[in-house]
């Protein structure tokens, strides 16, 4: 078919994609309904349930079958019909798939034992039946008293973790300052509300192979705790994603879990199980944003240059250490704020408690610390009678800087162009409006300012080492085979655009396929902001080498000229068309040692500032957000509808963890587990989020310089809240969420009267 | 029991348990557009429209849907072709993970049917009732608003 090419040049100029908003590769099957989730997909299987633990930490004496049920059609799984690692293997080994017969509960909601049945409403009902025998022990439900330690919830103790960044002589600069800004800051958990609530399916072929497929953000997690769990070779794992909706994190290390309890209840059964949580099951038994305990120490020169900083984060890890040890890096890691700080001291602990875990969530410990630096930062600007806005002009980190681990900056940190488009948008009044207004309303503008390092913490990306394939198929088409997920996010509209340009064809000539472990080497989880930035870059690279080789190919048989889409269609029809795999290569300049905690934390880091005017009213302490401007710098916009739709949407989630969103823990129970009781933000609750991207590209980044995206909006939305409702009221308010009632309590504390 | 129902315009004769919800028939006829996302009518993406108007199909027994007739956002698109609603979410980029979006087309198909030229602020009452965890409502209601501007046919 090669001869089908003629030599004559036919090459037409190929128009980037990559900065416009093409239609998603997604869309179509979404708007009509076509879309197959993990709970839509045909065929027969049984359905599974799990029985759970009601205590938050015992000891599991016995599990009772009811003897006057009728057990016959039901598949029962305990501890020990677990082939392998009775464990979730993550950062440690330390979670259970199913709690053992002597074993320790250690909190509310673990699995203790599953079962399956030919319906959901039979599983449930079989479940009802097993009666697990605990004995109760003490409980820890508190930062505090995990700190104490008179508990011991977690084998080794209760600091699960523990990291420390320290440089310069904090202590002295800290006494010279000419005002030293203290405060403590709390927030709480948080449910991810993806709509698509958890679901996964296995079954086991002939040959003796797992096929798990589901809900789930990173297959590779799925697949290693597989293998382990079921003493199984890697090639005889296979794991898939379905249209996946929604993660936020919360899809990232529970579905390991799920794929445990779906694998286990297939292989004793000989037939296909698939759970799908409904919502009380999804919120009460899944994990949540780590609640922290921040303690702020910020020293600055009477002229509001920032001169020391002294913190000491504390998260609550819940039951398990889960991803904690690198939430906490990265809360400590971004503890100061996007601010140059000469004297620093960070302390992190993650401590262990009776609650459900706490797993990652969209901005993975990055919200909570940047929420009190803000917060800080509004305190200082107080003190010092300076406008908030030019406090963090003057402090913000610029070309060049050095970060708290004495990394160096590149020309990609952009804040200062957002700060300036920041002022740009808002022309601020220079009084703070709420204490000089009277009557029952009051209005308030908060500033914040954040930022997010995109991929992982510190040598992270060279430990992984991601791979990514660009394939040319036996039609002529292209494959982006990653195992990067698209829950939602548009990973797949991106990776295609990136690899298109890359090619130098026609979007429409470019698939990729849902990730299966079988299929897509491993290019990483989809966390950490990292999938454009570093798996775009790896497709990037892969797609450029295939279309050199094509090049070649027709080179060589004199049929240069002609646009690829040619070349490939001829290639591809001689057979054996070509595939490309590259790997992630580390950028020369980006140096980290781990064991010191020193050098450039992340290769580059995303931008926000964002400002909120707030009406409090003072006969409820109800806040409305009346208007918000949130510019960001995420490098070159692949797609710009997308870049506004993530910043729109993680603006008004951040919204909800400020002003909503809370949940409500007694002895280790979640309260509040259904939607009646859960507050998210509805079309009502949400401002329109006046969204501005300015682009300042990172050398190293695909499509002329993208950075990361994903979790910034998080990063300094609740802070702005929370410094709006205290320029409204003059009151400082130091928690999230900002429920009436912690602001009604925080006026109290001030004595705050209306005047 | 026996339901008749005409479901986008096909008779459907279901076997249905008293008080089982329509979610579950609607589903088991293969319509798997529509969604579970809470089972108590507080998420909102299992609204389909019944004779024309959107409820939450958790919440209404099957049988309340005997000799009416149901609208799912399968029933929507001419010959595989979106519907102005659909095309409008299309257009605006306001597909995220999408899992809402079958919930917003009914409730928006809705709105476009009956009130034409809504404003800004009355779409985004109208769609109070379909939770969005991706967008923060801000793209859907540019498109939704677009939509019913002009009339739309649901």
């Amino acid at each position: 078919m090669a001869g089908t090419l003629t030599g004559s040049r036919t090459i037409t100029a190929h128009a980037p994609v990559a900065g416009t908003s093409v239609r998603r590769v997604d869309a179509l099957e979404k708007v009509l309904g076509a879309a197959r989730y993990v709970a839509d997909l045909p065929g027969e299987h049984l359905c599974g349930a799990t029985v759970r633990s009601a205590v938050p930490h015992g000891r599991l004496r016995g599990i009772r079958f009811d003897p006057a049920f009728d057990w016959s059609g039901v598949t029962v799984v305990t501890a020990d019909d677990i082939p392998g690692l009775n464990c979730i293997r993550l950062h440690r080994d330390d979670q259970q798939a199913l709690v053992p017969v002597g074993g320790t509960v250690r909190h509310v909601g673990e699995a203790i034992a599953l079962v399956a049945a030919p319906s959901s409403a039979a599983a449930h009902e079989a479940a009802a039946h097993v009666h697990p025998d605990v004995e109760p022990l003490p409980a820890v439900l508190t930062i505090e008293d995990s700190l104490a330690g008179l508990v011991e919830v977690a084998d080794g103790g209760n600091v699960v973790q523990e990291w420390h960044v320290e440089h310069g002589e904090v202590d002295a600069a800290l006494a010279a300052a000419g005002v030293v800004v203290e405060g403590e800051y709390r927030t709480g958990p948080a449910e991810h509300l993806y709509v698509e609530p958890q679901g996964m399916q296995a079954h086991w072929d002939d040959d003796g192979r797992v096929h798990v497929l589901g809900s789930l953000q990173c297959p590779y997690y799925v697949h290693s705790a597989l293998t382990a769990l079921l003493d199984l070779p890697p090639d005889m794992v296979d794991v898939s994603q379905a249209t996946t909706g929604g993660g936020f994190g919360g899809k990232e290390d529970f579905p390991s879990t799920l794929a445990a309890h779906v694998a286990l209840l297939a292989r004793k059964a000989g037939r296909p199980v698939r759970i799908v949580y409904d919502r009380s099951e999804d919120i009460a038994a899944t994990t949540k944003r780590h609640p922290s305990r921040v303690r702020h120490r910020l020293g600055l020169t009477r002229d509001g240059r920032i001169v020391a900083a002294d913190v000491d984060v504390v998260i609550d890890a819940g039951a398990y250490a889960t991803v904690s040890p690198v939430v906490l890096l990265r809360a400590v890691l971004h503890a100061t704020g996007p601010y140059r700080v000469p004297a620093v001291r960070v302390h992190g602990r993650a401590v262990a408690t009776n609650h459900v875990p706490r797993g990652a969530f969209r901005g993975f410990g990055a919200p909570q610390a940047q929420f009190a630096a803000e917060r800080q930062l509004a305190k200082a600007a107080r003190a010092l009678g300076l406008d908030p806005l030019a406090l963090r002009r003057a402090n913000t980190l610029r070309p060049g800087d050095t970060t708290t681990t004495q990394g160096t900056l590149d020309d990609s940190a952009g804040l200062p162009v957002v700060l300036d488009a920041l002022a740009r948008a808002v022309q601020r009044p220079a009084e703070h409006t709420g204490r000089l207004a009277t009557g029952a309303v009051r209005r308030g503008r908060g500033i914040a300012a954040g930022f997010h390092g995109a991929g992982f913490t510190g040598n992270g990306e060279s430990l992984l080492g991601g791979q990514g394939t660009v394939a040319l198929t036996a039609d002529g088409r292209f494959e982006v085979l990653v195992s990067s997920t698209d829950m939602g996010q548009g990973a797949r509209t991106v990776l295609a655009q990136i690899a298109a340009d890359a090619l130098g064809v026609d979007l429409e000539l470019v698939d990729v396929p849902l990730p299966s472990t079988t299929r897509t080497l491993d290019s990483g989880p989809t966390v950490a902001s990292r999938t454009t930035l570093i798996v775009g870059r790896i497709v990037e690279r892969a797609a450029a080498r295939l279309r050199d080789d094509l090049r070649a190919w027709a080179d060589g048989l004199g049929l240069a000229g002609h646009d690829l889409a040619a070349v490939a269609a001829a290639r591809a029809s001689g057979g054996d068309p070509p595939t490309v795999t590259e790997a992630f290569a580390l950028p020369g300049n980006v140096a980290w040692d781990q064991d010191t905690l020193t050098g450039d934390a992340y290769p580059t880091y995303a931008w926000s500032a964002i400002a909120v005017d707030v009406a409090v009213d003072t006969d409820t302490s109800e806040v409305t957000v009346e208007r918000c401007v949130h510019v960001v710098d995420v490098g070159r916009a692949v797609h710009p509808v997308g870049v506004v739709g993530q910043v729109a949407g993680g603006t008004v989630q951040g919204m909800g963890w400020a002003l909503l969103e809370h949940v409500v823990e007694d002895e280790g129970r979640i309260v509040n587990d259904r939607l009646s009781t859960y507050a998210v933000p509805t079309a009502l609750d949400a401002p329109d989020v006046e969204v501005i991207v300015v682009e300042v590209p990172y050398a190293d980044g695909p499509a002329g310089g993208a950075k990361g995206l994903g979790e910034l909006p998080l990063d300094a939305t609740a802070a702005a809240v929370a410094n709006a409702v205290e320029d409204a009221l003059g009151v400082p308010i130091d928690e999230v969420p900002l429920l009436p009632e912690a602001i009604h309590r925080a006026r109290g504390r001030t004595g705050w009267r209306r005047a | 029991m026996r339901v008749e129902v005409e479901v986008n315009g096909v008779l459907a004769v279901v076997d249905a348990a008293p008080l089982e919800p329509l979610l579950a028939v609607l589903r088991n006829l293969g319509l798997t557009g529509v969604k579970e996302g809470c089972a108590e009518g507080e998420c909102g993406a299992c609204t389909v429209l019944l004779d024309g108007a959107p409820v939450m199909s958790c919440l209404v027994p099957a049988a309340q849907a005997g000799g009416h007739t149901v609208t799912t956002v399968e029933g929507l698109a001419r010959d595989g072709v979106p519907g102005a609603v659909q095309q409008a979410l299309l257009d605006h980029g306001s597909v995220q993970c999408g899992s809402c979006i079958p919930g917003i087309v009914m409730s928006a198909s809705a709105a476009a049917a009956r009130e034409p030229g809504a404003s800004r602020e009355r779409v985004r009452e109208l769609l109070a009732g379909n939770l969005c965890r991706c967008t923060g409502y801000q793209q859907v209601v540019d498109a939704v608003v677009e939509a019913v501007a002009v009339g739309a046919r649901p």
